[in-house]
């Protein structure tokens, strides 16, 4: 089990995806709960257009991509609230758009971009430099988190009531989305951008089959996602898998076994 | 005679159309005021702007007697996302003393108490860790009220608490209000669709329809045109709702 430890490249890969199924998960619950499951994959199709137009350009992916990513969801959720076009259809036209242009700049650009690894991920494209940004990002992701933990709750759970007494709860809307925007593009290397929102909707939901409390979601919800990568990456390692694939599949077993687990308890208490 | 809050000459509506015009009213510490009125009369829009959730486009609302904006206690209508929410009653009623604490990001123990103080007060102390997506309509209710008191100790706003309710779980939620009015002088503005509830419980009406307003005490309010037109109507609303509609029409 611990071989995985082995290689440099590995250890960087768990360090990151750790990290970043763990923000992920945190983020997941309060955009599931606010139906914005489909806001982390809207970014991370705009993260795969800014990744092919970075590599293209030969720039720094990540530097390139953490900026344009966040004005997305700035722009997402401008729309979402506003109202004139409907917030499902306005990620579906983002998504489609910045995919539709990070093809034409793959397809143009000198063919050492490899397509595959930008829809579904790569544990080779881990960086020591994308290791340290990782970090810091999921740091700051963690401690804004716990710093804003009840604002969160009250802005998810109601925010007219919340606006009404007085929390700002279109910083914290921003703040959210600022997270999020973070943890995608950080994450999209390792699971793809086909693939990174299921890192923010999978453990949310896994949880809330057996959890009652916002607390007991989220805790558990950290828990099944970093217990979940690590199994994804066991099944790649000696499999042979694509990552982020196993990953997810990993994640799917947990939803499955939980809802069992739920309906199990719902059973016994009727 | 001091007002908690005084409202002059009132406008307010959504992007440069006025749903509400020229409006003014006042409420003193201690009344019980419903708003009633049809569906577009403005109701909501004047609540909201109460609220501080959209600015009047003219005229002013002035907040006095020590009560700020962001103490009214406000009990929305439940969103189609509570539904199925992971939260227990307490997460819920605690989340009410946010709006006070500004920066500070953990509730202190008075919170706690306040919170505790609250469930005890709305008799859902039974209820407490139980999860909130799990209880009928009539107990959620309540949380949502324990978490509106704790927001404010001098005015709760209710938008349509009643609305939903079987008659039985509504003449419940009644009683809580007026209890609350009555034995913790807590203020009260009431924006509802059952005339009847709001003629017997009420001490003050203020009736809008599109550019007439009625404004006054329950008794005032039993004599004026304006009543007998909207008890005619409201008696033809409760039929198509199947709520209390045998009893709105004996008291016609």
């Amino acid at each position: 089990m611990f071989e995985i430890f082995q290689s440099d490249f590995l250890i960087r890969a768990l360090v990151v995806g750790l990290l970043v199924s763990l923000c992920a998960a945190l983020l997941g619950v309060s955009l599931v709960l606010k139906r914005f499951s489909m806001i982390g994959d809207g970014l991370s199709h705009v993260g795969f257009g800014a990744l092919a137009i970075a590599s293209a350009l030969n720039l720094a992916p990540l530097q390139v991509s953490i900026p344009i990513v966040i004005v997305a969801a700035f722009i997402l959720l401008r729309i979402s609230s506003n109202g004139k076009i409907k917030g499902d259809a306005a990620i579906a036209l983002l998504s489609s758009s910045a995919l539709a242009i990070g093809a034409i700049v793959v397809s143009q650009s000198s063919g050492t971009t490899d397509m595959n690894s930008y829809m579904f991920g790569s544990i080779l494209a881990i960086s020591n430099e994308d290791l340290v940004l990782s970090i810091v990002c999921s740091v700051i992701v963690i401690v804004m988190f716990v710093l804003f933990y009840n604002k969160i709750f009250a802005v998810t759970f109601d925010e007219s009531f919340s606006k009404a007494t007085g929390v700002k709860s279109g910083v914290y809307n921003t703040i959210i989305a600022l997270l999020t925007a973070l943890t995608v593009v950080v994450g999209m290397r390792i699971m793809g951008a086909l693939l990174i929102s299921s890192l923010i909707i999978f453990p949310a939901l896994t949880s809330m089959r057996v959890f009652k409390s916002f607390r007991g979601v989220t805790i558990c919800s950290a828990l099944v996602a970093c217990v979940s990568f690590i199994i994804g990456m066991e099944i790649t390692y000696h499999a042979d898998f694509p990552a982020g694939a196993s990953v997810v599949v990993a994640n799917l077993g947990m939803l499955i076994i939980f809802s069992l687990i739920g309906l199990i308890v719902r059973k016994r208490n009727q | 005679m001091s007002y908690l809050i005084e409202c002059k000459e009132l406008t307010a509506g959504y992007e440069g159309t006025p749903v509400v015009k020229d409006l003014s009213f006042t409420v003193s510490a201690g009344d019980y005021l419903c708003i009633v009125g049809e569906n577009g009369s403005g109701k909501s829009t004047l609540m909201k702007t109460l609220l501080g959730l959209r600015s009047a486009l003219s005229g002013e609302i002035i907040f006095a007697d020590g009560l700020k904006q962001k103490e009214i206690g406000y009990l929305p209508q439940q969103t189609a996302a509570q539904k199925d929410f992971p939260a227990t009653v307490r997460e819920v009623v605690l989340s009410g003393c946010l709006g006070r604490k500004g920066l500070s990001p953990f509730y202190s123990k008075a919170d706690k108490k306040l919170c505790d103080d609250n469930i005890e007060l709305l008799g859902i102390s039974s209820i407490a860790h139980r999860s909130y997506r799990n209880l009928s309509g009539g107990q959620q209710q309540r949380v949502l009220l324990a978490r509106a008191l704790c927001a404010t100790k001098k005015l709760l706003l209710l938008d349509e608490p009643v609305s939903g309710l079987d008659p039985m779980v509504t003449a419940e939620m009644y009683e809580i209000i007026s209890r609350l009015n009555r034995e913790n002088g807590v203020t009260i503005i009431m924006i509802s669709h059952d005339l009847q509830g709001a003629l017997r419980y009420g001490t003050k009406i203020l009736h809008m329809e599109s550019g007439a307003y009625f404004f006054g005490t329950t008794t005032e309010y039993r004599s004026t045109d304006i009543f007998h037109a909207m008890s005619t109507c409201d008696c033809r609303c409760n039929c198509d709702h199947h709520t209390g509609s045998k009893e709105a029409q004996d008291n016609v």
